[in-house]
């Protein structure tokens, strides 16, 4: 969706009004004890409110406050509601998409029966014909056509669905645009992948992720902290012939509690989970956007991740006493009737080399032989010859069977091809070796920039390929990767995340086949393609829309953000309260002690505003920073040192200087309009 | 402050920085137990004490097991010095024959003092202790309490150090090994080093010495107050005597600052010439306070496999520590401005600055070291009055003790102090670099931020509710003896300093009472184990985490960078705890002394 | 567990007898026999009796002595009760103490500043030293006293002042009852 949808902006009109009424309904303090230091600042509210209420003292200054205590915890709510609100636009959308459709269903016997999309089980039949939508999620078990997702993806061309192999999977709600397809359903109502992921960005099954509990806890025991201070501020002020006001005490509390982060919390989670949809990605939990910030080393498929999808013919090598017309004319027939993309690279290489066209030559003439896994070869038979194409120890076989034998020319040519990273497909005529094709891996533009960027913040990328070691090992090379895994099984993928994992490394990996769903599922960060099938799909904790397998990489930065975000709003946060100590404290004293105002580093005008300016700070900067909690802090990617260097900078050092430029400003509006 | 000032701190810090790495690897070889040159002698002895309390040296214990029997044996250890206070008069090495420790409460608050390393002390030890209690009872905690403190710290390190480990060593056999190893060899070469310098060590009784010049006094009634006649003239009495207090007194000033204990044989602690004879000897027993300490930093870095982590830490520590002894240097420097017709500037042939409750052999230089040191490790010793220092210079110690005492630290107390400060920055900070946050290879994660916040709770909490109570109540406040911000200060010293397991003392404030006595030692109990336990869970759960390779990615514990981090931390921390109850004491009365106000 | 408590029992007490017991009564043997005269306090003889320790101060009054600091150790130079007044330097016990040791003072030395030293208590009160200002201070009234001349004072005093240790540690001083036995030697006070 987002890739293709204009970034939302942050203060939109529908998702501020909304959120500012949940402001309200969020007031509630059941809701509001889930999170502690805001809970606090509601009960202090509570108090100031009542004692307001029954009179006596500066009521002006009190009045004054009290409103500006219950706008902490509004704005706090307020910045929850509108990390929120963005989620629930979207599944508004989706919502629509999942309304209500009449599906096909097929019955035992044969026949077909409508009912309500919202009646089908799991293990039903359905038939979905053009122009109609898929009525649930399942597999394909027959046919194959068109499909626009973009209800799902947000893209808009359609996609091929066909049954069998890793692009069986349809999701409900999708609309077929040509032919019929035959669909096994696989999901009940309620538990469709669209009410998944409904849910999941409205942030309705939004639990606390383990680094959020921590952090939560650290905010409570700081509050405790605080409240001891300035519990005990009071017994200290009466020995020292001062005693306070509770609406100066509560107001010196709720500005020493941790109430910026505390407030933006759960807004900052919320809109982590928010930016990885706009990427097009969903996630499972929150805990797997954590994850992903943790991730260490990053497993991607060669072939669509790292490379062009398909290898191309870039050159033939005749073999001795072979010209290379004919090597090229040999291969050319070879590959007529193979469709696949090295085949038809081979025609065009043969077409644009040597200016041999495609012939068209009807069966009667010659027959193919398609590729098989016991031949591993493919070609053709003519009348009298046969030429065959395929993979070396296949090919000397086949010559061996014909009383021929591999010239070793031949041989020394394939083993170069290899050592260079491309792959070599011999071409042979009966008994006689006629030269090698030289396939190569084209290396996808800037992936090399990438994998140093991640290098750099020491994350490890090992490339997952079926080729040998050999031709791994060039492209290794060649695309910048830390390492790879040639010739790799499902089971060599699994013992390789099983042995990072033992290092106490975070591994992340894609994949879409359902040989993929065992890896998927042992990897800490398992991001499903969504082309893939549903076993990968239920296996991965996150599903990626665009099925881009490059998309990890920006998995993994949102996930540091996230973190980032956190931390950096914690220290500012802490990093606040010097000067608010500066604020509060010589206010609350230099009435008595009138050298105390040695400590008013501000020259705040007088006590009243001193307290007033500090409260209305920390009420605004949280309004101030949601921007900053949805949108997350600038993440670039540099060494850990660097970027803590650079963040305390910005969030430490700066947390201790604006907030005395910030309550020096509001000292001087308010007692310029005369307000305190 | 002079250059000679400012040098004799450099040669200090220099001595601790030469010592660190081979008291390091030397620590490191007796907790790994690898051999030291020290074997042949105390390998021996160490397999009699297993064989005759039935210890099992190859043991690993759990954290909770730990716990456990370092709680166990300073339960026990804490009865049988209650015990022996009450009983004194009735065992041997008691020339003064001095009766029982009493009241109980004051029996009861030495006991849990020593049995914490607090050593605070709400009695005079030369006139109310025996040689007995002192040696076998107090000294004997100086050790037991430095040796607990130096297990705990080993047993935090090798839970960093540790993977998918379930146990955290044998306390007994890290605490045997304290003792053998470390503690004794050290005390015995040292007692003899300060016995050179004029520290006294004997079992004598008290000397009478014939005065030079007698002395005329004025009399003091029994209820303390000085006598006049019925026209209102002082009763002079004539003193033409001195008893001189002796005893058995290096043997324990050398342990008293080798475990950071802190409790002097005399009232006096430190100042008192047979505790602290010459600048040499006062030279030795800030060394002496560091010197462990300061190893244990090396040990950390060795042990979790990370030295220039180690090396940072000890760079936060020596920062945090140059800036206290600067505050209090130049504080004390300046002298007090309400006295007038004196001489406090600093001449060739006076040190000048603020002198009441100073030495002259220690001078201001010597005198604001001192209380730096002591407070930046759980010590306590003094060589001269907290009380009497000015508000800012006075602010120092206290400052010191609120910020948990990890500047070098207690032995052991220290180290395990600051690791918590530790795992709050790698927490807070770590948040910062886009990862879970990991120290050395361990992920820190809810269970260990619960914890440690509970250490850092626990610590203002009694410090701040028993202040609270004294404030506003006559059983706190009557026992002030200087009134205004000050007073204010002493209560706020006195509780600080018994959760910090300090000892030292705003010492002017009457705490030989039943609310002093028994809320202290409250305070002390609760500062030690309830800190420990918590500390010790967290080791326990580091060593059974799985260790993640470090990468660029991963935040790093060993840069200056972190070593500022790690300041920043302990700063505001510390100060945003303390600081309102701060600006109503020494700062208060800072500002009013420069307003001229006296109380 | 009950291991453990048993463990703990016997610990106790086979610790107590080797470091609470063994370990001082092994140092104060060595002590005793290394450095007899250090470890028993530095006591000083005169005609068989012990008139003090080199170490531990006492107060002097007369004026015909250098006089010590001020103490608060019992009832001034009370060594077997050490300690200080614990005053804050805002207490106005301490303003009002130091201004009337002052007034005295500056009778003795009309015009000059008094070292500080010599109107502050020392903290264990059993100070043994002045410093050499508050010494210079008191050398004409010594002078005028034992009827010799301020040269002689100061070299009486100069053969006491100990300088810093190692030539940088702690401050210059001067042991105040090494003087003042000396000055006996040299000039003794006509018996009142």
């Amino acid at each position: 969706m987002a890739s293709k949808r204009s970034k939302k902006a942050i203060w939109e009109g529908k998702i501020v009004g909304r959120a500012m009424v949940d402001s309200f309904v969020k007031l509630d303090p059941r809701h509001m004890m889930g999170n502690p230091v805001m809970f606090v600042v509601e009960v202090g509210s509570v108090i100031t409110t009542v004692l307001l209420v029954r009179g006596g003292g500066a009521f002006l200054f009190n009045l004054q406050i009290t409103l500006w205590l219950w706008f902490t915890v509004l704005f706090a709510n307020f910045a929850e509601a509108m990390a929120e609100g963005r989620g629930k636009a979207q599944a508004d959308t989706l919502r629509k998409a999942r309304s209500e459709t009449i599906a096909n269903r097929i019955l035992e016997s044969g026949q077909i029966e409508k009912i309500p999309s919202s009646n089908l089980r799991a293990g039903d039949m359905v038939k979905v014909v053009a122009g109609e939508f898929v009525p649930s999620d399942g597999e394909i078990v027959e046919g194959v056509a068109s499909v626009d997702e973009s209800a799902i993806t947000g893209e808009s061309a359609p996609v091929i669905r066909e049954a069998g192999g890793d692009r069986s999977a349809v999701t409900g709600g999708t609309r077929v645009l040509s032919d019929e397809i035959k669909v096994k359903i696989t999901s009940n109502p309620g538990e469709t992948f669209l009410d998944r992921m409904i849910a999941l960005v409205e942030g309705a099954e939004r639990q606390k992720t383990p680094n959020e509990i921590a952090l939560n806890i650290l905010l409570a025991g700081l509050t405790i902290i605080f409240l001891l201070a300035v519990v005990t501020l009071q017994p200290f002020a009466i020995y020292a012939g001062a005693p306070q006001s509770v609406f100066v005490l509560v107001s010196l509390l709720v500005c020493l509690i941790p109430t910026t982060i505390g407030g933006l919390l759960s807004a900052i989670g919320i809109a982590g989970m928010d930016r990885l949809i706009q990427h097009n990605v969903l996630a499972m939990s929150g805990r797997a956007v954590e994850a992903a910030g943790d991730v260490d080393t990053l497993l991607l498929d060669k072939t669509g991740t790292i490379t062009l999808g398909n290898r191309q013919a870039s050159e033939f090598i005749p073999a001795p006493g072979v010209s290379e017309a004919e090597m090229a004319d040999a291969s050319q027939l070879s590959s007529l009737a193979d469709e696949t993309p090295e085949g038809r690279s081979i025609v065009v290489l043969a077409k644009e080399k040597y200016g041999l066209r495609g012939r068209e030559l009807g069966p009667h003439e010659m027959e193919f032989v398609p590729f098989t896994a016991q031949t591993r070869m493919s070609g053709v038979n003519m009348s009298g010859n046969q030429i065959r194409k395929g993979a070396v120890d296949a090919i000397t076989k086949y010559l061996a069977a014909n009383g021929g034998a591999m010239p070793p020319e031949v041989q020394a040519s394939v083993e170069l091809i290899a050592r260079s990273g491309g792959t070599p497909l011999v071409v042979a005529e009966k008994q006689r070796a006629l030269g090698v094709i030289h396939l190569k891996d084209i290396v996808k533009g800037g992936m090399r920039e990438r994998f140093d960027q991640l290098r750099a913040i020491g994350i490890k990328t090992v490339m997952i390929t079926g080729d040998n070691p050999l031709t791994a090992a060039a492209i290794a090379r060649e695309a910048g990767v830390d390492d790879f895994l040639a010739e790799a099984t499902p089971k060599d993928k699994m013992d390789l995340i099983r042995r990072e994992q033992a290092q106490g490394k975070l591994v992340a990996m894609t994949g879409d086949g359902t040989n993929d769903a065992p890896a998927l599922a042992q990897a800490d960060v398992g991001v499903a393609m969504n082309t893939g099938t549903q076993a990968a799909k239920e296996a991965g904790n996150m599903v990626d829309l665009d099925s881009n397998p490059t998309k990890l990489i920006e998995v993994v930065a949102i996930g540091k953000q996230l973190l980032m975000t956190r931390g950096s709003l914690t220290t500012f946060s802490i990093a606040n309260d010097v000067a608010k100590y500066f604020a509060i404290i010589p206010a609350m004293f230099a009435g008595t002690f009138p050298v105390l105002n040695a400590l008013n580093i501000m020259h705040l005008r007088t006590p009243q505003s001193a307290i007033l300016s500090a409260v209305i700070f920390n009420a605004v900067i949280i309004i101030a920073l949601i921007p900053l909690a949805l949108r997350g802090v600038k993440y670039r990617p540099m060494s850990a040192a660097a970027l803590l260097r650079r963040n305390l900078w910005v969030y430490g050092v700066g947390g201790i200087i604006v907030p005395f430029i910030g309550i020096k400003l509001i000292d001087m509006l308010i007692t310029g309009v005369r307000l305190a | 402050m002079t250059i000679n000032g400012w040098l004799q701190i450099a040669v200090f810090l220099a001595l601790v920085l030469a010592v660190t790495k081979p008291m390091g690897i030397f620590l490191t070889h007796v907790f790994n137990r690898e051999r030291t040159f020290m074997d042949p002698v105390l390998r021996p002895l160490e397999r009699l004490l297993y064989r005759l309390t039935g210890v099992d040296e190859d043991h690993e214990m759990k954290w909770t097991e730990y716990a456990f029997a370092m709680l166990l044996f300073s339960v026990v250890s804490m009865l049988l010095l209650y015990l022996m206070q009450r009983v004194q008069g009735f065992l041997p090495f008691n020339p003064q024959k001095f009766a029982a420790v009493s009241p109980a409460h004051l029996a009861f608050n030495t006991a849990a003092s020593f049995t914490t390393n607090t050593n605070w002390q709400s009695y005079s030890g030369e006139s109310t202790m025996s040689y007995f209690t002192q040696m076998a009872g107090l000294a004997y905690h100086n050790f037991i309490s430095a040796a607990t403190g130096i297990a705990l710290a080993i047993a935090f390190v090798r839970g960093i150090a540790r993977r998918q480990m379930q146990t955290i060593g044998n306390f007994w056999v890290d605490m045997v090994r304290s003792c053998l190893w470390v503690l004794l060899p050290f005390c015995v070469v040292g007692a003899l080093v300060l016995v050179s310098q004029g520290v006294v060590q004997n079992l004598k009784p008290y000397d009478a010495v014939k005065l030079v010049e007698p002395q005329q006094v004025q009399h003091v009634n029994a209820d303390g107050k000085p006598a006049v006649d019925a026209a209102g003239k002082p009763v002079m009495d004539t003193v033409a005597t001195q008893t001189i207090a002796q005893g058995p007194v290096a043997s324990q000033e050398i342990i008293k600052e080798w475990g950071t204990n802190g409790g002097g044989f005399f009232n006096a602690n430190s100042s008192h010439p047979f505790e602290n004879p010459s600048p040499l000897s006062n030279l030795i027993e800030l060394f002496t306070i560091f010197a462990i300490s300061a190893g244990l930093t090396y040990t950390l870095g060795r042990m979790t496999g990370s030295q220039s982590h180690g090396w940072a830490v000890w760079g936060a520590m020596a920062v945090l520590f140059l800036a206290g002894v600067t505050v209090a240097y130049w504080a004390e420097a300046r002298g007090n401005p309400l006295l007038h017709g004196v001489n406090q500037q600093v001449t060739a042939t006076q040190a000048g600055g603020n002198m009441e409750g100073k030495e002259v052999r220690f001078g201001i230089t010597n005198s604001a070291l001192f209380a730096t040191v002591t407070t930046d490790a759980s010590c306590g010793a003094i060589n001269g009055w907290h009380d009497s220092f000015t508000p800012l210079g006075g602010m120092v110690p206290l400052v010191n003790i609120m910020l948990s005492e990890v500047i070098f630290g207690g032995v052991g107390a220290g180290m395990y102090g600051i690791l918590i400060y530790v795992v709050l920055a790698v927490f807070i900070a770590g948040l910062m670099v886009g990862r879970t946050p990991e120290y050395l290879g361990k992920k820190i994660e809810a269970y260990d931020v619960k914890m440690a916040m509970l250490v850092a709770l626990i610590f203002p909490l009694v410090i701040l509710v028993f202040t609270g109570f004294s404030s506003v109540n006559g059983f706190g406040t009557s026992s002030i003896t200087n009134p205004g911000p000050h007073g204010f200060t002493q209560m706020l010293y006195a509780f600080t300093s018994g959760a910090g397991n300090n000892g030292s003392a705003f010492g002017g404030l009457n705490t030989n009472t039943l609310w002093y006595n028994t809320t202290l030692g409250m305070t002390m109990l609760i500062g030690r184990f309830f800190m420990i336990i918590p500390m010790l869970a967290i080791a326990g759960n580091l060593a059974q985490k799985k260790y993640v390779p470090p990468s660029l990615g991963t935040f790093p514990v060993t840069t200056p960078l972190f070593s500022a981090l790690l300041i920043g931390v302990i700063l505001i921390v510390g100060a945003l705890t303390f600081f309102p109850a701060l600006s109503l004491g020494p700062i208060l009365e800072h500002l009013l002394m420069a307003a001229g106000k006296t109380f | 567990m009950k291991q453990n408590l048993k463990i703990a029992i016997l610990m106790t007490l086979v610790t107590t007898v080797l470091l609470g017991i063994i370990y001082p009564l092994v140092v104060t043997g060595l002590a005793q026999v290394m450095f007899h005269d250090k470890a028993n306090g530095q006591l000083i003889t005169r005609h068989g009796e012990i008139v003090g320790s080199r170490i531990i101060g006492q107060a002097f009054a007369g004026s015909g002595y250098l006089h010590s600091r001020p103490s608060a150790a019992g009832n001034g130079y009370d060594a077997a009760n050490s300690g200080g007044t614990n005053f804050a330097p805002t207490n106005q016990k301490l303003i009002d103490r130091v201004n009337s040791d002052v007034a005295r003072l500056q009778a003795e030395n009309p015009g000059q500043p008094i070292p500080i030293d010599l109107v502050t208590t020392s903290a264990s009160g059993l100070d043994p030293d002045i410093t050499p200002a508050a010494a210079e201070f008191q050398v004409p009234r010594l002078a005028h006293e034992r009827g010799l001349g301020e040269d002689q004072v100061r070299q009486i005093i100069q053969r006491h002042t100990y300088g810093r240790q190692l030539g940088f540690l702690g401050e210059p001083r001067i042991n105040v009852l090494e003087v003042n036995l000396a000055l006996d030697d040299v000039s003794p006070l006509a018996k009142k």
